[in-house]
C-alpha cells in the first residue's frame, strides 16, 4: 500500500475516533500540537504510558472491590485517579462510564460499581484496540519515527 | 532570579525566559504532559516535577524558588489542599494554581481557599499556561 494511501488511512481512523467520540478532539489536538521533529511520536508515548499506569490503578480498584467491609471513599478516590488520566488523553467514553462508577460509589451501590467497572475496562480496551491501530498505521505512513 | 518576558507568538515561543516552574502531581500523564508543554512549547528550561505535597513542600524547605506551581488537588502523602497552606505558612509567594478534575464547587473552593491564585480543570490548556506565565512575566 503506498505511502498516500496508508496517510489517508490514518487520517480516516483519525477522523474516526473522534467522530464516534472515542477521543476529545480539542484534547488529542492540543497533544498532537506538541509532537515536533525532537518528539514525533509524543502522542503515542503519552497514551503508552496512560495504558500501563492504568494497569495499576486497575489493580487498586479491582482490590478495593474485593475488600470487606468496601470502602466506597477510597474506591472513589481511585476512580478518581484514573478518571483525570482520562481526561489528559482525551478518552469521552472511558470518563463517561469512570463518571457512572463514580455516582454508584457516591450511592454506596457495590453492584453497580462493579458492574460501571466492567464497562470501564470495556470501553478502556476497546479504545486501546483503535489507538494501536492507528499507532501502527502512523509507523507504516511514516509519520512516526521507529 | 532573573525573571524572563513572556512574548506571545503563533508558537508560543518567547525570546528569553529564566521562569521556573513547578508541576506537582502524581499522575505521570499529566506530569509528562504538563512538563512537555512548558519545555517544548514555552521554552522553561527550569521545569522540575515533584509527586506529591510533601515533596513540592521539601523542594521549597531546601530553598527551591519557582515562579509558577502548578498543585494537583488530589495525591498521596500530602495533597495539594495541604502543601499549598504550608507553602503559604512557609511564606512561599509564589503564582499556586490549582488543576484539578473535581467538577464541584465546594472542592474547588476549598482548595482556592487554602491559598491558591487561581484553579484551572485537568489537564490545563496551552492557551491557560501561556496566560500564567504572561502574567508572572509582566
Amino acid at each position: 500500500m503506498d505511502r498516500n494511501n496508508l496517510q489517508r488511512q490514518v487520517a480516516q481512523i483519525r477522523r474516526s475516533l473522534i467522530e464516534q467520540e472515542f477521543l476529545d478532539e480539542q484534547q488529542f489536538v492540543q497533544l498532537e500540537d506538541l509532537q515536533d521533529d525532537a518528539n514525533p511520536n509524543f502522542v503515542e508515548e503519552i497514551v503508552t504510558l496512560f495504558y500501563t499506569d492504568s494497569t495499576r490503578l486497575f489493580h487498586n480498584i479491582e482490590e478495593a472491590l474485593t475488600t470487606r467491609p468496601i470502602d466506597f471513599t477510597k474506591l472513589e478516590s481511585y476512580m478518581h485517579q484514573f478518571r483525570g488520566s482520562t481526561s489528559s488523553i482525551g478518552a469521552i467514553k472511558v470518563k463517561r462510564e469512570c463518571t457512572q462508577f463514580k455516582e454508584f460509589c457516591l450511592a454506596e451501590n457495590i453492584d453497580g460499581c462493579i458492574r460501571a467497572f466492567q464497562k470501564v475496562r470495556q470501553e478502556h480496551e476497546t479504545l486501546r484496540i483503535q489507538l494501536e491501530t492507528y499507532f501502527q498505521l502512523r509507523r507504516q505512513a511514516g509519520l512516526a519515527r521507529t | 532570579m532573573v525573571v524572563g518576558k513572556v512574548v506571545s507568538s503563533t508558537s508560543h515561543e518567547s525570546a528569553e525566559k529564566r521562569l521556573s516552574v513547578l508541576v506537582v502531581d502524581d499522575d505521570p500523564v499529566i506530569q509528562k504532559i504538563h512538563k512537555m508543554m512548558l519545555t517544548n512549547k514555552f521554552k522553561i528550561s527550569d521545569t522540575q516535577v515533584a509527586e506529591n505535597g510533601k515533596q513540592a513542600v521539601d523542594l521549597h524547605r531546601c530553598g527551591a524558588i519557582f515562579d509558577l506551581i502548578l498543585m494537583d488537588m488530589e495525591m498521596p502523602i500530602m495533597n495539594g489542599v495541604q502543601a499549598t497552606m504550608e507553602l503559604r505558612a512557609m511564606g512561599v509567594e509564589s503564582m499556586i494554581v490549582g488543576v484539578t478534575s473535581h467538577g464541584l464547587d465546594a472542592e474547588k473552593q476549598t482548595f482556592i481557599g487554602a491559598g491558591l491564585d487561581d484553579c484551572f480543570a485537568k489537564p490545563l490548556t496551552i492557551q491557560t499556561i501561556s496566560s500564567l506565565l504572561q502574567l508572572i512575566a509582566d
